[in-house]
């Protein structure tokens, strides 16, 4: 089970982000959740939105000159509790998969659970563990109804 | 007056008069146009179209009638297409960067190394070289002209020459400290760098080290690094200029009067010319400089445009010597950087680009000094192509154009990926550099 994120580059400068979210934000397009990886040249932030709103979200990118793609992740409920991310990771250690990057949702879940963001290196393995071990994974409709 | 003493390596032909020069060039020209006409296709096509003649070369004021020799030719007729000589007379490669991808390279006959050391032996001598001295050559040894020509020059005075090549700066220091090193060969920048260490390291010129001078050479440089230069390794430092496709460096170089680079002119003729019409301009006119060898055997030039503009004077000068003297190049005709001793062509940047999967071929250079070192920035624009959501893809492509850049141009350089449509288009003539060095 996967979600869309949306990727999009941008130049590791003063106000580049500003001026992106605000550019979403105009065009009335809510953030789920959001990370930032930043190197020393470009950043690249990722974000969860509806699937009704994903395109809107793409075109208006696009159309201002910015790069953006889409791509599947995985969104893993995890127990709201110490602990309860690091029995998530074990799963996925044991099971040989690694991290490539995670983040959170920004709007908070039903109580006593968390939303983590995963892209893994291998995604098609990770649903199958995920499935066997148990661990809850969200999927679009859950997300659109946020 | 100066109180200088002044080291001369050959006085009879350093300071012969400028009628007996004008003799001797004249006959050697009319030598170098017939095996030039006899040996070299291209160049006789380009005589035949222009109508001229060996015949019709009869002294140096007959040069205006020759064609023009550029830089590309070497690309064109790469390797071996403009030997006047056969290959087996042919007893050394050196190379320089081309214009694109390919390296330019010159075949040198055992007369041509004796020419060339004969320069740089001139160049050191006028420094203050003599064969008590011990020479640091710290100028790369390769196809760069600058270790081989160094080396060359100080065996040839019989010096005690020390082939250290360029970088280890700390082994570098400790030879030049044990060994009692008197004369440094390297780019200014270096020897900048070394001097800054050297301080650092608690070691003071004159006590600790025995430096004396310092031939610097194979970048562009200024009287306020010199001055700078000299204060902290307490030496002369002297400019030298030369080029791969007429020697190497010992082109021409400084006496200690610091006043201008005596061009070694009996083996060189040196000309100055409107770089748009190719018209010839008399002396003290700013211009480019060209230059025809006269002694070369292996790959004679003539007239070859080095679009390094700068003025000539044959003024008298204190030390003695009645060669022409060039003053400092004061910029470029083309879009050539000189980047840590190397040439770089923004076209070679672009080849590498457009040969590279994901990236559009709009780019910006962005060339500076830091630390007395030079740097390269090469801003590139990421496509959707390339873009992906994990930093290492995106940064394996930022790894691979920077590999492909160093070697094709040689030099390592920063790569940087920035948004699409943030570089200038090319509107007529884009500006496709930005140098910030103060120099």
């Amino acid at each position: 089970m996967f979600i869309q994120q949306l990727s999009i580059f941008l130049e590791n400068n003063p106000g580049t982000l500003r001026a992106m979210t605000e550019l979403l934000g105009k065009g009335g397009i809510d953030l789920l959740a959001l990370s930032i990886a930043d190197t020393q040249s470009f950043g690249i932030v990722r974000t969860i939105v509806t699937s009704s709103q994903i395109d809107k979200a793409l075109a208006l990118l696009r159309e201002n000159g910015y790069i953006a793609k889409v791509n599947h992740v995985i969104c893993a409920a995890v127990p709201d509790r110490p602990l309860g991310l690091s029995e998530l990771l074990a799963v996925i250690e044991q099971s040989k998969l690694s991290v490539e990057y995670m983040y959170s949702f920004l709007r908070a879940a039903e109580p006593g659970t968390a939303r983590m963001i995963l892209r893994l290196d291998d995604g098609k393995k990770a649903e199958e563990v995920f499935e066997h071990s148990g661990i809850v994974m969200l999927g679009q409709e859950e997300v659109d109804q946020m | 007056m100066s109180d200088r003493v002044h080291l001369i390596y050959n006085p009879e032909r350093e300071c012969m008069s400028r009628d007996e020069l004008h003799a001797w060039q004249s006959a050697r020209l009319r030598e170098t146009v017939r095996r030039e006409y006899d040996n070299v296709p291209m160049y006789r096509a380009r005589m035949d179209e222009k109508g001229v003649k060996p015949e019709d070369i009869r002294s140096v004021d007959d040069l205006r009638y020759l064609p023009f020799m550029e830089k590309t030719d070497l690309r064109d007729y790469y390797p071996f297409d403009l030997l006047a000589s056969p290959q087996s007379e042919i007893v050394r490669i050196q190379g320089s960067s081309g214009t694109t991808g390919k390296p330019i390279v010159a075949g040198y006959t055992r007369n041509d190394i004796d020419v060339w050391s004969e320069m740089m032996a001139r160049t050191l001598t006028a420094a203050g070289c003599t064969r008590d001295d011990k020479v640091q050559v710290a100028y790369g040894l390769g196809l760069f002209t600058g270790g081989f020509g160094a080396y060359q020059g100080a065996d040839r005075i019989g010096a005690m020459v020390v082939p250290m090549s360029s970088g280890n700066t700390q082994r570098q220091i400790m030879m030049m400290k044990d060994l009692g090193v008197t004369m440094l060969c390297c780019t200014p920048s270096y020897a900048t760098y070394l001097g800054e260490t050297i301080r650092e390291m608690g070691l003071v010129p004159g006590r600790d080290l025995k430096l004396k001078a310092g031939c610097f050479g194979a970048e562009p440089w200024t009287e306020a690094m010199r001055q700078h230069l000299e204060e902290l390794l307490g030496i002369d430092a002297c400019d030298i200029y030369g080029l791969t496709e007429i020697a190497g460096p010992g082109v021409a170089f400084d006496c200690l009067e610091k006043h201008g680079m005596h061009i070694n002119e009996d083996h060189v003729i040196a000309e100055i010319i409107n770089p748009a019409t190719g018209e010839p301009l008399p002396y003290g006119e700013k211009g480019e400089l060209v230059f025809t060898t006269i002694t070369k055997t292996g790959m004679p030039m003539l007239r070859y445009r080095t679009h390094d503009i700068c003025s000539l004077t044959d003024k008298p000068c204190e030390c003695g010597r009645t060669f022409a003297r060039m003053s400092r190049i004061t910029g470029r005709t083309d879009d050539m950087l000189i980047i840590r001793g190397v040439n770089v062509f923004p076209s070679q940047i672009e080849s590498v680009l457009i040969k590279t999967q994901g990236v559009a071929p709009h780019y910006m250079l962005v060339v500076d000094r830091v630390n007395n070192s030079d740097t390269l920035e090469v801003q590139v624009e990421l496509t959707e192509e390339m873009f992906s959501d994990t930093v290492g893809h995106i940064e394996n492509v930022r790894r691979y154009i920077s590999e492909q850049i160093k070697s094709v141009v040689g030099i390592s350089a920063k790569v940087t990926l920035n948004a699409p449509k943030s570089m200038p288009r090319s509107e007529g003539k884009a500006k496709r550099v930005i140098d910030n060095r103060k120099i």
